[in-house]
């Protein structure tokens, strides 16, 4: 029998072996060879600590009781390791990039800094925290008890207490030493990760070695097991299916939000990359505890006297067997198990209670306007990190000495972790939802946090114990629907899921719909960016634009936080990197930024915001600042696009302008054109008739000859005054000048005029047309129109080149518009030429024949512009073809 | 008659494989939570072995490929993180 005496030298020489292990560490880490210190393997054996006294006694007992259930509880934090591209990634670049200090920090620091999330997470923190740790403790001495029991001096209940005290005292020591040596949060604590990954090592081999024992040992090799397995009263399979689910997701949540695991999984995370290996390592590291939980719950069950307590088979299981040796090693790992989370879970519950509830308080109070001695700030949050760590644990004994430590420690544990999980919603809202506002986040939490007390927290301390069997009954004042175990009525569920159910309804139903209905402030939506696009941003935005302190005021705070030497570092290290010399850089936001940052790492996000607030007269980020660097990216979009549309704009211009330029070109060419074209004109009938009018006048002729001569003179003027006419007219409807009269009337009336007026002038074409189609009202200048047709029907008399030469008028009507087409039997127009024939003094063919100005089809096209119209040539008629089209009458349409 | 193979046509083919890789990392918790909530579908024993036994080991065997897919996944994920963001 191994004596008690040995146990506690065994103890106190383990206990001596890590205190040396982390000095070790820390020297190493001090002289800058901790290089493996930072490897992923120390890491994930960090991570290890989820694994507390719970994992090492508590599983075999949930095992012995509830069969394969136990397992929930590591497959759950296995998901979320598995998963780590989705959240844990996330939040390590969070916690890197705004030197999150703690779970406490991250909703705060998210939620525009407020210290009022940060105080309220805290307590969550704090009342979720302290069974787990009185379970710790009560592990440790129920674990010297049994040492105790078979060396022959059975413990008292006082005897308990007292180990329990000195287990405490020591572990307070060990955190207070290790724990609190460098202010700042980020830094890592070197000692106390070195010596939890030894216990890491430690508690995996002591189950195993225990496990492996019990199964080639005790039963004979993995099939004898199976076989007792199947032998035993576990081996039925009624699974509670709502258990099942809800504690896998429990403790998914529970390993995201507890302080502790926020502590080794963000906070003392060296390098984003370990997740790569803590990926994979940490679920196999869970699925090696695990393994032999059940097969050491049924040996024992078959093996031990009823009345042996399953939760402490890993340990009682050697000792009867006579295995002292395995014993102790067993007794090794429990310890180890016990105080890693309680270190971890004390410094991360610590840092909290001075960064979001001693510090703001004492700020609030003592004032910061008086007596500035350098690092008075830092000396406060050592000073209160130590109280909190020994108030920590003394809350824990307490809680223990209170409830006797009589409860089943899974059923602890498992309330204590459901009360953590409250913080989930404003968590995960807070890095995936821009949206959610601190109000929503404040809400949320206290409502869950009254909802798990209600359900879960105060009923765990017996019925009667501190809410009266007849509320638990029939709810409080006789309202049923606020029974603790069956809220709204809803009862029969497993008590742990439905307090789990209802608190997280309620929590997220609330912080969802209080951020959707309120506004955040624009330090919030700016945090809101930070957090959600972390790994869009490189560079944080600005959170200070403009700066009324002066750099001295901020070196003198600075040293009360960091103390004098660190601060005058930062400060040289920047003013050097400003290209001065000495301690006091130019004050800029950046600078301001930067030092924020540091202080956070130290004192909370909330803190360093208010210190740094007071120095720079609040003149912090607002709405404007908020809109000019908030969205930066999308600014640069904006700008990028009006770029665009500018350039694009500019591109029409030049492209219109080019245009214009061509046209002026070409107009002032057709002016030339047009001014020598004109003077030609003029002066081919003025030749004649001068010349006529000279023969008359200087010769005696025959009055025949006379009559002759008169006569050319006569015809030449004439066709002056045609022209001149012609171009008149087109003047006036070149300049829009025109005086449109409107009169009502037929298209076959008009053609009809159209037609006999060209044959009056003793022009012989076949015209073929379709009198029924002509029927057709029109409202418009028909005297103008008529103009038009004669033009065409002339143009088609004179210029159509056939034998028999026959011009074809068809008239359709569509949509409210005639078209009338003339198309002749000739040659047709040359494609070349299409272009032209509407332009002034275009004449295809030798002046003689035409007799015309070839103004004719410029005027025609002037008059359907002016009416409304259009004339075209249509080419592929078989013959010169034009068509008009008109607007026909609509108000006799209507009518 | 082939014509000549065409190779790299898409020419960002390394991050391409690398943004799937992060798609089935993405993938493989969904994959343990479908595997780990099968057991409670299992109905009533009518064989009279233990179902208890079985989901011992299924839980386990599940718990092992999802620690071997992880491993081989973050074996094949570059370190650096050039191709950040989205897929």
């Amino acid at each position: 029998m191994v004596s008690f005496n040995l146990l506690i030298v065994v103890a106190l020489g383990y206990v001596a072996f890590l205190f040396i292990v982390a000095f070790a560490a820390e020297r190493r880490a001090a002289a800058g060879r901790g290089g493996w210190l930072r490897s992923p393997m120390i890491y994930t054996l960090s991570l290890s600590i989820y694994c507390t006294a719970w994992t090492f006694y508590g599983a075999v007992g949930y095992a012995a009781r509830s069969g394969l259930e136990f397992v929930t509880i590591y497959l759950g934090p296995t998901l979320v390791m598995v998963g780590w591209w989705w959240i844990v990634r996330r939040l390590v670049r969070i916690g890197r990039a705004q030197r999150i200090t703690s779970i406490a920090d991250l909703i705060s620091s998210r939620f525009g800094k407020s210290t009022v999330l940060g105080m309220i997470v805290t307590l969550i923190a704090v009342v979720a925290a302290t069974p787990y740790i009185a379970l710790q403790l009560q592990s440790v001495t129920l674990s010297f008890a049994v040492f105790a029991e078979a060396g022959g001096q059975p413990w008292e209940g006082s005897d308990l207490r007292n180990a329990a005290i000195w287990v405490a005292v020591g572990l307070a020591i060990f955190t207070v030493l290790f724990g609190t040596r460098n202010l700042d949060a980020n830094e890592r604590h070197h000692g106390i990760v070195i010596a939890i990954a030894v216990e890491a090592v430690v508690k995996l081999v002591a189950l195993m070695a225990v496990g492996i024992f019990v199964v080639w040992g005790l039963a004979d090799g993995p099939a004898s097991v199976m076989a007792q397995i199947d032998a035993s009263p576990l081996s039925e399979w009624n699974q509670n299916g709502g258990r099942w689910a809800g504690l896998i997701f429990l403790s998914a949540a529970a390993f995201l939000c507890l302080p502790r695991m926020f502590q080794v999984l963000v906070v003392e995370n060296a390098d984003e990359r370990h997740l790569h290996t803590a990926g994979w390592a940490f679920p196999l590291y869970l699925m090696l505890m695990s393994l032999f939980v059940l097969p050491i719950a049924v040996v024992g069950l078959n093996l031990m006297p009823e009345t042996a307590n399953p939760d402490l088979f890993v340990l009682t299981l050697p000792l009867a067997q006579g295995q002292d040796g395995l014993a102790m090693l067993s007794f090794l790992g429990g310890f180890s198990s016990a105080t890693s989370m309680v270190i971890v879970a004390t410094i991360a519950l610590a840092t909290m209670v001075s960064n979001h509830i001693v510090v703001p308080l004492w700020l609030n109070s003592a004032g910061t306007a008086g007596a500035s001695v350098s690092g008075d700030v830092r000396r406060v949050i050592v000073t209160a990190r130590r109280l909190s760590i020994a108030g920590v644990l003394a809350l824990g004994y307490l809680y223990y000495s209170f409830s006797g430590g009589g409860t089943a420690l899974a059923a602890i544990g498992l309330i204590s972790f459901s009360g953590s999980v409250q913080v989930l919603p404003a968590m995960l809202g807070g890095i995936f939802w821009r949206g959610a506002t601190r109000f929503g986040a404040g809400l949320g939490l206290l409502t869950g946090l009254g909802v798990w007390i209600w359900t879960l927290f105060l009923p765990s301390f017996g019925a009667g114990a501190v809410i009266p069997v007849d509320v638990m009954l029939h709810g409080p004042f006789g309202l049923t629907w606020l029974r603790p175990e069956a809220m709204f009525g809803i009862g029969g569920m497993d008590p742990l899921v439905h307090g789990l159910l209802w608190s997280m309804l309620l929590n997220t139903g609330v912080f969802f719909l209080a951020s959707v209905l309120t506004f955040p402030t624009p330090l919030e939506r700016l945090q809101g960016a930070q957090f959600v696009n972390v790994f869009a941003h490189s560079a944080s935005a600005r959170a200070w634009t403009r700066s009324g302190a002066g750099a001295e005021d901020l070196l003198i705070m600075s040293q009360r936080i960091l103390g004098a030497t660190q601060a005058q570092a930062i400060f040289q290290q920047v003013a050097e990197a400003q290209g001065k010399d000495g301690f006091l850089p130019d004050v800029t936001p950046d600078f301001i930024d930067q030092l924020e940052r540091e202080l956070a790492g130290s004192v909370g996000a909330a803190t360093a915001h208010a210190m740094i607030g007071q120095l720079t007269e609040g003149a912090s980020v607002s709405v404007e600042d908020l809109i000019a660097v908030a969205d930066e990216a999308a600014q640069i979009l904006e700008y990028s696009n009006r770029l665009e549309a500018k350039s694009a704009e500019q591109d029409r211009t030049a492209r219109a302008l080019q245009a214009a330029n061509d046209k002026l070109t070409a107009l002032s060419v057709q002016k030339d054109a047009f001014l020598s074209q004109i003077s030609h004109e003029l002066r081919t009938p003025m030749t004649s008739i001068r010349s006529f009018s000279e023969i008359l006048r200087d010769t005696d002729m025959e009055a025949r000859d006379k009559a002759r001569y008169a006569g050319i003179i006569h015809d030449e003027a004439l066709r002056l005054t045609r022209l001149l006419d012609d171009l008149l007219d087109l003047a006036v409807l070149e300049n829009g000048q025109v005086t449109l009269r409107s009169q009502t009337g037929e298209l076959s009336d008009l053609l009809d005029r159209a037609v006999s007026s060209a044959g009056a002038h003793g022009l012989s074409i076949k015209v073929r047309r379709k009198p029924t189609r002509e029927a057709i009202p029109l409202h418009t200048d028909l005297d103008r129109l008529a103009q038009v047709f004669i033009n065409l029907i002339t143009n088609a008399a004179k210029y159509c080149d056939a034998d028999a030469p026959e011009l074809r008028i068809e008239v359709r009507q569509n949509a409210g518009i005639a078209t009338v087409d003339f198309i002749d039997n000739g040659s047709g127009i040359a494609t070349e030429d299409q272009d032209v024939i509407f332009e002034k003094f275009s004449r295809l063919t030798d002046e003689a024949r035409a007799g015309g100005a070839g103004l004719g089809l410029a005027i025609c096209r002037e008059i359907m512009e002016r009416l409304g119209g259009n004339i075209a040539y249509v080419p592929g008629q078989g013959g010169a073809a034009f068509r008009v089209t008109v607007p026909t009458a609509q108000i006799q349409v209507a009518a | 008659m082939k014509p000549p193979t065409q190779r790299a046509v898409f020419l960002a083919r390394t991050t391409y494989r690398q943004r799937r890789l992060r798609d089935a990392l993405r993938m493989l918790p969904i994959l343990g939570v479908v595997l780990w909530l099968t057991p409670l579908l299992w109905g009533a024993d009518e064989t009279g072995s233990s179902r208890t036994g079985s989901a011992f080991v299924f839980v386990f065997t599940v718990w092992v490929l999802l620690i071997v897919l992880s491993a081989i996944f973050a074996r094949f994920l570059s370190p650096d993180e050039q191709a950040e963001g989205e897929s």
